[in-house]
């Protein structure tokens, strides 16, 4: 940009650059320390027993659990689908990868009301549950149902585009030479796309801990059960336990820092393996 | 058309490919989509379109209902335009003012689609109420923002400033330089370059970030109702209404509200695709 005639002058730039920080300090930075100072407000000691309580304790438990379960599902699917649509030609794909999209455009809590209407007592299948004694609703597999739906097209819609513009010459070319279908997957496929996978299990793994709406509707917030760490963050508060609700959250933050920083490191240092999407 | 349809989910090069899995594959996608996706959305359109005329005309008359959903989608309208504004400030910025820490600055914009919802509500409310860092001294000025439809505005302003800054930058990254030359050498100044030349050239993108950013406020739940209050009739947003009925066992009315939001907003989204495509052949390219 050497060019004078389009450089803006310097107090337009330096008044911009102010606006465009102070803006990103009001709405990004400050909620971000709020967090962290709510969460001190008292003291180090209240903070750890905040966050030593045993409905803490089993919510840090239960958000475990669900991302351990609903992420590995997600990898299974977007790997299946990556290839199945960067691999072959076939009609229609336009339309599969749009419903593959669906979820990151239904609100978080109709992601929760659809299982409701399907497995609540009122719900289609919800008698025959019940004579079956299965719960799924306000238990913990209408919750893992819920968040496998919100973050349902992280992987794979971070997977087709790579794989599509990786081509198919190099596994065609290992087929060719004689190795098997999964030996061509594991030995060439995947590692060609290990960065794009990592960065896909990122963004599914903090939205799979972080989701608050759909899950909510389905848990039932029966405390130390089927409360998640979101969900006890609304319960403190709502109790006005606000050093204890911020402690949570705190914890919750320092996830997403993570997060930001790891994808941060992966966009620096692996641009060209990965797909420019954001 | 029929043409067109014949080969759909067929593969249409069987011979060309050494490639196996294609059956198993695309078998266990579509079985996977159908169970986590399609059927449970199904079984919401089933249950609305069990809805009869009279429940619908109950529904739709309730002014709790229309505020509640008036307030989504006009709060998640403004929005959307006021993160067209700083968004595109803070894309124009990052993209061509070096300044120290910019990469430091840019990877943060982020933040909101990594923080949890709930924790960006608390802490939102923590800021803007009364005695919060902001409330107070907003306050002696006569403005309240928390518990009321501007603290709406602002949870939904925080969710959706990521989705404006990452669809304009890329298109502001490209856009010509040399093309800013020209105007400039034919005698423009850099206003009359900006509204002639760049703006008309990130448009689309600012357009694709609105609605992006329009629809995810219309939906947004957990970053809003801390700091909304949820006053019914005054700053009670219809997700919110959805799961008040559900809690009510009033399963009719909580679909029908997702059944319209799930509507609008999509003809929005359709709206917007179809204006681009319009706008792509238009333009030739």
């Amino acid at each position: 940009m050497g060019n004078q005639a389009i450089r803006d002058p310097a107090p337009v730039r330096w008044i911009l650059t102010i606006l465009a920080l102070a803006f990103l300090a009001l709405f990004l930075v400050l909620p971000l320390v709020a967090v962290l100072v709510e969460a001190f407000a008292k003291g180090l000691g209240a903070y750890g027993r905040a966050l030593s309580t045993d409905v803490t304790l089993s919510s840090i438990r239960l958000t475990l659990i669900v991302a351990a379960i609903s992420v590995p599902l997600n990898v299974v699917f977007g790997l299946t689908a990556s290839w199945a649509i960067a691999k072959f030609d076939f009609g229609g794909k336009s339309l599969l990868i749009s419903l593959i999209e669906l979820p990151f455009s239904v609100s978080p809590v109709i992601s929760g009301l659809i299982y409701v209407l399907l497995f609540g007592l009122q719900g289609l299948l919800g008698p025959w549950l019940a004579e079956h004694d299965i719960r799924v609703i306000f238990a913990v597999p209408g919750i893992v149902l819920a968040t496998i739906f919100v973050t349902f097209p992280f992987v794979a819609r971070e997977l087709i585009p790579l794989m599509e513009e990786q081509g198919r010459e190099e596994e065609e070319a290992a087929l060719t030479l004689g190795a098997s279908g999964l030996r061509t997957f594991w030995l060439v496929t995947l590692p060609n796309v290990r960065w794009g996978l990592f960065y896909g299990v990122l963004l599914c793994n903090a939205r799979a801990m972080g989701e608050f709406g759909a899950v909510s509707v389905v848990s039932g917030h029966i405390r130390g059960l089927t409360n998640t760490m979101p969900l006890h963050v609304e319960i403190l508060y709502n109790e006005y336990d606000f050093v204890g609700a911020f402690a949570v959250a705190s914890l919750l933050a320092v996830l997403a820092l993570v997060t930001l920083a790891a994808k941060t490191a992966l966009e620096w240092w692996h641009r060209d393996e990965l797909v420019a999407n954001g | 058309m029929t043409a067109a349809a014949l080969p759909l989910l067929r593969r249409t090069r069987v011979a060309s490919s050494v490639i196996p899995g294609f059956g198993p594959t695309l078998g266990f996608t579509l079985f996977y989509l159908s169970l986590i996706v399609l059927l449970p959305l199904a079984a919401l359109l089933l249950k609305a379109a069990g809805t009869t005329l009279a429940q619908w005309g109950h529904i739709l008359s309730d002014p709790r209902v229309l505020s509640a959903l008036w307030l989504s989608f006009g709060g998640a309208f403004a929005a959307a335009l006021i993160n067209a504004v700083f968004g595109l400030l803070v894309a124009w910025v990052l993209v061509r003012y070096p300044f120290p820490g910019r990469k430091i600055v840019d990877a943060f914009v982020d933040l909101p689609f990594a923080l949890p919802t709930a924790v960006a509500g608390i802490a939102l409310t923590a800021l803007y109420a009364p005695n919060g860092w902001l409330g107070r001294l907003l306050e002696p000025l006569g403005i309240k923002v928390a518990f009321t439809p501007l603290g709406v505005v602002v949870a939904m302003v925080f969710i959706g400033l990521p989705f404006v800054v990452r669809t304009v930058e890329p298109v502001l990254q490209d856009v010509d330089l040399e093309l800013e030359e020209a105007a400039a050498s034919l005698g423009a100044d850099r206003l009359q370059t900006f509204f002639r030349v760049i703006l008309p050239a990130v448009a689309p993108s600012l357009l694709t970030g609105f609605s992006l950013a329009l629809a995810r406020g219309v939906g947004e739940y957990g970053s809003v109702i801390f700091i909304a209050g949820n006053l019914p009739g005054v700053s009670e947003i219809a997700p919110l209404l959805i799961i008040t009925k559900l809690e009510q066992y009033d399963y009719v009315g909580a679909t029908a509200i997702a059944a319209i939001m799930l509507a609008i907003s999509f003809t929005l989204l359709l709206a917007v695709n179809l204006l681009q495509k319009w706008r792509r052949v238009r333009m030739g390219g």
